[in-house]
């Protein structure tokens, strides 16, 4: 990429027409960064003087940081370099704001998790808990039983529906099949949970909270998901690997079972892991399909479970007294369950690239 | 597309292909995956509409009546899908500009060899699940609000959106739409990155080339390519928005009624959240109403999602030139 031009180069270029009138030089290296110190101190000092907060400084020090670089840089370099320099800086802050929330759920989940991150939380149920103590060891088994029964039920439709779409696919069908996948992405994770519960309503009678329910309701939000995934690692084999294997007399579902599937699979495993850690998270549909119990329940065709989310949320939006016990519970199963889906990310993207063919 | 495997194939005339048993079991499992998808979505249209009839054509006065008085379900829904509306625009008003930032960054700005794990950084920002970012919306973000609300209601007041009485708390609709635009932002800016990072090069390099700088050379290369990738990155972040459930049943602090006040402790709920508060302890007819303004939200999410589709899809066609 040739994004910026060397600016040395430029000026070798530019010197010997100098009959064209031409704005002053260039800032120097260090320009930007000295106004940024400059900037800091100064806000500082005056904050120094009113009382300080550290997101008045940052805001300010910003602030001040694009004003004067503009300024110094429209005077010395012209108005659109200037506006370049301007630019640049928005842009550059804007990422560093985007990541604020990143770093401050992280820390803040951290900080307030650590409290009960004990032996006892996962291995002690809710039961006959009033109090300080207890665990999750009941809300940590009904989510991985739930998200397990889920993607028990959606990978294997995932992986063929996408299997079809690449490898058969032709026509009406396909297309309808892409379009309402793409639907299906957008559907609100709470309208899955109300679907499981609709259908329930139907077959078992009203009010029923069961964990196949939610695993019903996160396998809608899943098989998407599995779908696109999977369907994209697909098209990105090399058509030359399936027209050998025609070719040495390979019926076509052998083909796709031992030649496309296998040079796929890094980028197919890595999908259906990110797909699970979207779906571990998810708290609505559970609310409503599973509810929550204090005992252990390991049995998902009877009654209802606790699971991770849903213990947090009622943890904290529910309290027993005294508050800081449920609250503090509340923050380690967020702390377990942000523990979960960033490992399973970083398992997934390890996935993809320690598994990748190395064809490409 | 997937003109993949339509080589071997040749229907024509003498050498008709062998289907093999397997064969013809694989392809059937395959397709028949795939029709499932479609009878899973039926599905849900369908028993969704089967449960939500009662309410629909239940007399007003049977109805749960929090906010509406009796007046029967479209009474009931307004102010929920107006707070479901407002949040939302809200958010995206917020999140746009920021992830379109963000995007320029890391495919233009960031140094080459990070730009990637940047968009990793980014990416993880959309994997941290809502009841996270919920409480943390209302542990983190929510005080920090407080003394600007304050700020805003004592000079700003005249403007309706920030009448006040500022919340002491930060339980507002402010708060909410703020929790929600960082949990879209990942995934406008996922979908401007992608379209950013397809610029023509020899667009960028023309222009490079004709003396602009890099700011002159995004304005005139990137952004007139990657408009449509904005508005439907926008449109697919907006039909998140809508649906998002725990996030804003932890910030906001809901009284019905419907209001621009941004900064007051009564705020109009919407859709998903009351569901996720009502439902619970719901029985009998409740369910049904519920199930039914479900339905709503889902049509809602569907139109904002397929316009997103059909924007992506115009402009698929627009770039095969390239």
């Amino acid at each position: 990429m040739t994004t910026t031009a060397p600016r040395s180069a430029e000026r070798a270029v530019d010197t010997p027409l100098t009959t064209v009138p031409r704005v002053g030089g260039v800032l120097p290296r260090w320009g930007t960064w000295a106004v940024l110190a400059a900037a800091a101190a100064l806000v500082g000092g005056l904050l120094a003087l009113v009382g300080f907060s550290i997101s008045l400084f940052i805001l300010a020090t910003a602030l001040l940081f694009g004003v004067a670089v503009y300024l110094w840089s429209r005077v010395i370099e012209g108005r659109r370099r200037a506006k370049d320099r301007l630019v640049t800086i928005t842009v550059t802050g804007a990422f560093l704001l985007a990541l604020a929330p990143l770093v401050s759920v992280v820390v803040t989940v951290l900080l307030k998790g650590l409290e009960r991150f004990d032996p006892m939380f996962f291995t002690y149920s809710m039961s006959g808990i009033l109090g300080p103590g207890g665990g999750a060891y009941h809300a940590i088994m009904g989510t991985l039983i739930i998200t397990g029964l889920a993607a028990v039920m959606s990978i294997p439709i995932g992986l063929l529906a996408a299997i079809y779409l690449v490898e058969y696919g032709r026509g009406r069908l396909a297309r309808a099949i892409t379009f309402f996948v793409d639907v299906m992405t957008g559907i609100p994770s709470i309208v899955a949970g109300l679907f499981a519960v609709a259908l329930f309503a139907l077959f078992v009678g009203p009010g029923a909270r069961l964990g196949i329910m939610g695993a019903i309701a996160l396998s809608v939000l899943m098989v998407p998901v599995v779908v696109r995934a999977t369907e994209e690692m697909l098209k990105i084999v090399p058509n030359e690997l399936r027209e050998a294997s025609y070719a040495l007399g390979v019926s076509k579902w052998r083909t796709i079972v031992k030649v496309v599937l296998p040079t796929a699979v890094a980028g197919i495993a890595a999908g259906i892991t990110l797909a699970i850690a979207r779906v571990i998270g998810e708290t609505a549909p559970l609310l409503i399909t599973v509810g929550l119990t204090t005992a252990v329940n390991l049995n998902p065709f009877a009654g209802r479970m606790a699971t991770l989310p849903v213990f947090s949320y009622y943890s904290y939006a529910s309290p027993g007294i005294p508050r800081e016990a449920f609250v503090d519970r509340a923050w380690t199963a967020a702390l377990v369950l942000i523990i979960i889906v960033l490992g399973l990310n970083l398992i997934a993207r390890l996935i993809a690239r320690v598994f990748a063919p190395k064809t490409r | 597309m997937n003109t993949s495997t339509a080589a071997p194939k040749t229907t024509t005339s003498a050498t008709r292909p062998i289907r093999r048993p397997g064969d013809r079991i694989f392809a059937g499992a395959a397709a028949g995956a795939g029709v499932l998808i479609l009878v899973i979505l039926a599905g849900v249209a369908v028993f969704l509409l089967v449960q939500a009839y009662p309410a629909l054509v239940a007399a007003p006065e049977e109805l749960p009546t929090p906010s509406a008085g009796g007046e029967g379900f479209v009474a009931y829904v307004w102010p929920l899908l107006f707070g479901t509306l407002l949040s939302a625009t809200l958010a995206l008003l917020v999140a746009t500009p920021l992830a379109v930032c963000v995007a320029l960054f890391i495919s233009h700005y960031a140094p080459r060899k990070l730009s990637q794990g940047l968009g990793y950084l980014v990416d993880l920002l959309a994997a941290v699940p809502s009841i996270i970012f919920g409480l943390w919306g209302l542990a983190v973000l929510a005080p920090l609000t407080v003394p600007p609300t304050r700020w805003l209601e004592d000079n700003l007041g005249f403007i309706p959106l920030f009448a006040g009485p500022a919340s002491a708390i930060g339980r507002t609709m402010l708060v909410a739409a703020l929790v929600l635009a960082v949990m879209i932002l990942p995934i406008v800016t996922a979908v401007a990155r992608e379209v950013f990072l397809q610029t023509p090069l020899l667009h960028q390099e023309a222009a490079l080339a004709l003396g602009a700088t890099r700011w002159e050379m995004v304005q005139l290369a990137v952004l007139p390519f990657g408009r449509s990738g904005i508005i439907s990155g926008a449109m697919l972040g907006l039909g998140r928005a809508l649906g998002e459930t725990m996030a804003i049943t932890i910030v906001l602090s809901v009284s019905g009624g419907v209001t621009f006040n941004l900064i007051s402790d009564g705020n109009p709920a919407t859709i998903a959240a009351n569901i996720a508060l009502e439902f619970p302890e719901s029985t009998g007819l409740d369910v049904n109403t519920l199930i039914a303004t479900g339905l709503v939200l889902f049509a809602v999410t569907l139109i904002v999602n397929l316009l997103a589709r059909y924007v992506i899809n115009r402009r698929r066609d627009f770039s095969g030139a390239n």
